[in-house]
């Protein structure tokens, strides 16, 4: 396992780092949580010897709103508006696992038009939130511009996004029992021009990002994930498929129909934030790819929604269940628990970000340059919502 | 998965085996035996991933019922590890050695739950809700209205309407009764 060069950090007691402030030798600084580097309302407590992180603790508890709790005092059907606001750029995954985990404990089967609808909206979702990230990775560098462009082009998925579900970011679409509504007419060719649009991005970026000198001398070896750290620390997702690990919930645990989908897990081998970088890259035209061919699979007609109970007076029958999905980050699931009443009786939601924001960045810190420490917690891609929530 | 339970069987005091679907089940086991019964899960059987580690209110038995969701990456099993603790002064064995996240588990389970987990490193501290000084929010007995009302009371001159008489004296006002118009 990585093992850094301890001389010249403070002596560790208990498991704690002994900082003296007043040896002049150290500065504490908060990183966040208002900060353009820092992903969503949370902060980075840093200790700093001469430029470098000793230390770092991250903070979090500026959105707590409960939602584990909000949900135990709302009904079944009622959480919908709740769930989706629980990863604000990419709410379709829990729009998703909330209905897929009350459909196995209600015994629904959807139907299969409206499995490819979501397979199709998922896919869509993940290259809108990949965007938003690319921005963010790019900017985190100094390098804004890219960040105009991508979150353009998040934006042209958004429209579609509202074409499709009425709603831009949350979208309540994915109900139990199937989706709202069917595809608008002539949806597909607009959805085609947009997935070019994003093809032309990607090129560009492929030009002024990935092969950026200064991206490049930035990001190569910051942030380094040892193999040993993967099951320790709980890392998944492209996070863990940087150093080599093919893992993907989508291939080893298809759900929706992802079985009948023609892909690759996409891996890499360096593990530093510019693999990541790569990883997440070729996903995204992995999702162009996916998208195109559900779109030349998928039924055109049929019912997109099974019949429902009376969902006001929903009771699901007890008992305990666990989904999970492969989302952008890694491992995102739902565990939820009836007890046969109409209200869960508990429900928690496994975000990827908690390992990744919290024991992983705290020990990929230490030892970085303070104007790199943006640049890495990007890289980690965590969302704080799905920590608090 | 059964065969799994069958081979922990005579070594731990597992029960109330139930599988969930295809590659996702349940198991009960006594506190005492619980870190062994997941440290064995571990580093015999292949379950090398802490999926989350939570906990549910059974106030009405008065327990903790503590689920510690393990994932074999080989045979893509998934095994929730159901442990029952007694609500009164909850204690539980810290697993932090185990998994590098599970301290932040555990630190999450004391302050939502009131659950402690002794030795695991920086349980005592904050972890989202800084001065907190209520009960636990997360246990059954908080009553999120109450506190609302009394933290959050409102301000002079602010008025709180129910939502079903406003609407009812919104769209029927000069309709006689209760909230139904007295037909019901």
């Amino acid at each position: 396992m990585f093992a850094p060069d301890r001389s010249k950090y403070p002596e560790i007691v208990d498991g704690k780092p002994v900082v003296d402030l007043d040896s002049e030798k150290y500065v504490k600084i908060w990183h966040g949580p208002q900060h353009p580097g820092i992903t969503g309302n949370m902060s980075l407590e840093l200790t700093l010897c001469g430029d470098e992180v000793v230390e770092c603790k991250t903070h979090v508890g500026y959105l707590h709103r409960g939602f584990e709790k909000l949900m135990e005092r709302r009904t079944w059907i009622q959480n919908f508006p709740v769930v989706c606001r629980i990863a604000v750029p990419e709410p379709a995954f829990n729009e998703y696992l909330y209905a897929a985990g009350l459909e196995e404990l209600a015994g629904i089967q959807p139907p299969e038009r409206a499995q490819w609808i979501r397979n199709l909206n998922l896919e869509m979702m993940r290259l809108a939130s990949f965007m938003a990230w690319l921005g963010g990775q790019a900017g985190a560098f100094g390098m804004g511009t890219i960040g105009q462009w991508t979150i353009t082009h998040r934006d042209y998925l958004l429209d579609l996004f509202e074409e499709m579900t009425g709603g831009r970011i949350y979208h309540m679409y994915m109900i139990p029992g199937g989706v709202r509504a069917g595809l608008p007419d002539g949806f597909e060719a607009r959805l085609e021009a947009v997935l070019q649009k994003c093809e032309k991005l990607l090129e560009e970026i492929e030009l002024v990002l990935l092969n950026n000198a200064v991206f490049k001398s930035r990001a190569v070896g910051l942030g380094y994930i040892d193999k040993e750290m993967i099951d320790r620390y709980g890392i998944t997702g492209p996070n863990q498929r940087a150093c080599g690990i093919k893992r993907d919930l989508r291939k080893d645990a298809p759900y929706l129909v992802y079985d009948q989908l023609d892909f690759e897990v996409i891996t890499g081998t360096a593990s530093d934030a510019y693999e990541r970088t790569v990883v997440r890259y070729h996903e995204m035209h992995q999702c162009i790819d996916l998208i195109r061919q559900i779109l030349a699979r998928m039924p055109n007609d049929g019912p997109f929604h099974h019949p429902l109970p009376n969902v006001l007076h929903w009771r699901i029958p007890p008992g305990e269940t666990y989904v999970k999905a492969e989302c952008t980050r890694g491992e995102k699931g739902y565990y939820i628990v009836s007890d046969g009443s109409q209200y869960p009786r508990r429900i928690c939601i496994r975000g990827p970000s908690y390992t990744h924001a919290f024991p992983v960045m705290e020990k990929l810190a230490i030892g970085t340059d303070i104007a790199d420490i943006a640049g890495l917690m990007v890289s980690l891609h965590t969302y704080p919502p799905e920590i608090e929530r | 998965m059964k065969q799994l339970f069958e081979r922990l069987q005579p070594l731990f005091a597992v029960s109330d085996f139930k599988k969930q679907h295809g590659d996702l089940a349940f198991l009960r086991i006594p506190k005492e035996h619980a870190e062994m019964l997941i440290r064995h899960l571990r580093d015999h059987e292949g379950f090398s991933h802490l999926v989350f580690f939570t906990a549910v209110d059974y106030i009405e038995d008065g327990v903790f019922r503590l689920i510690y969701m393990l994932h074999d990456y080989g045979t893509k099993n998934t095994l929730g590890v159901h442990v029952d603790i007694a609500r009164e002064n909850a204690t539980m064995t810290s697993i932090h050695e185990l998994w590098a996240q599970a301290a932040l588990y555990q630190r999450e389970l004391k302050e939502m739950f009131g659950i402690d987990f002794p030795g695991s490193p920086g349980v005592d501290e904050d972890f989202m809700l800084e001065g907190w000084d209520e009960i636990p929010p997360m246990r059954r007995e908080f009553d999120t209205k109450a506190y609302a009302e009394k933290t959050f009371f409102p301000r002079p001159g602010r008025k709180s309407t129910e939502p079903r008489t406003h609407m009812q004296e919104q769209l029927y006002p000069n309709r006689q009764g209760g909230p139904d118009g007295g037909e019901k």
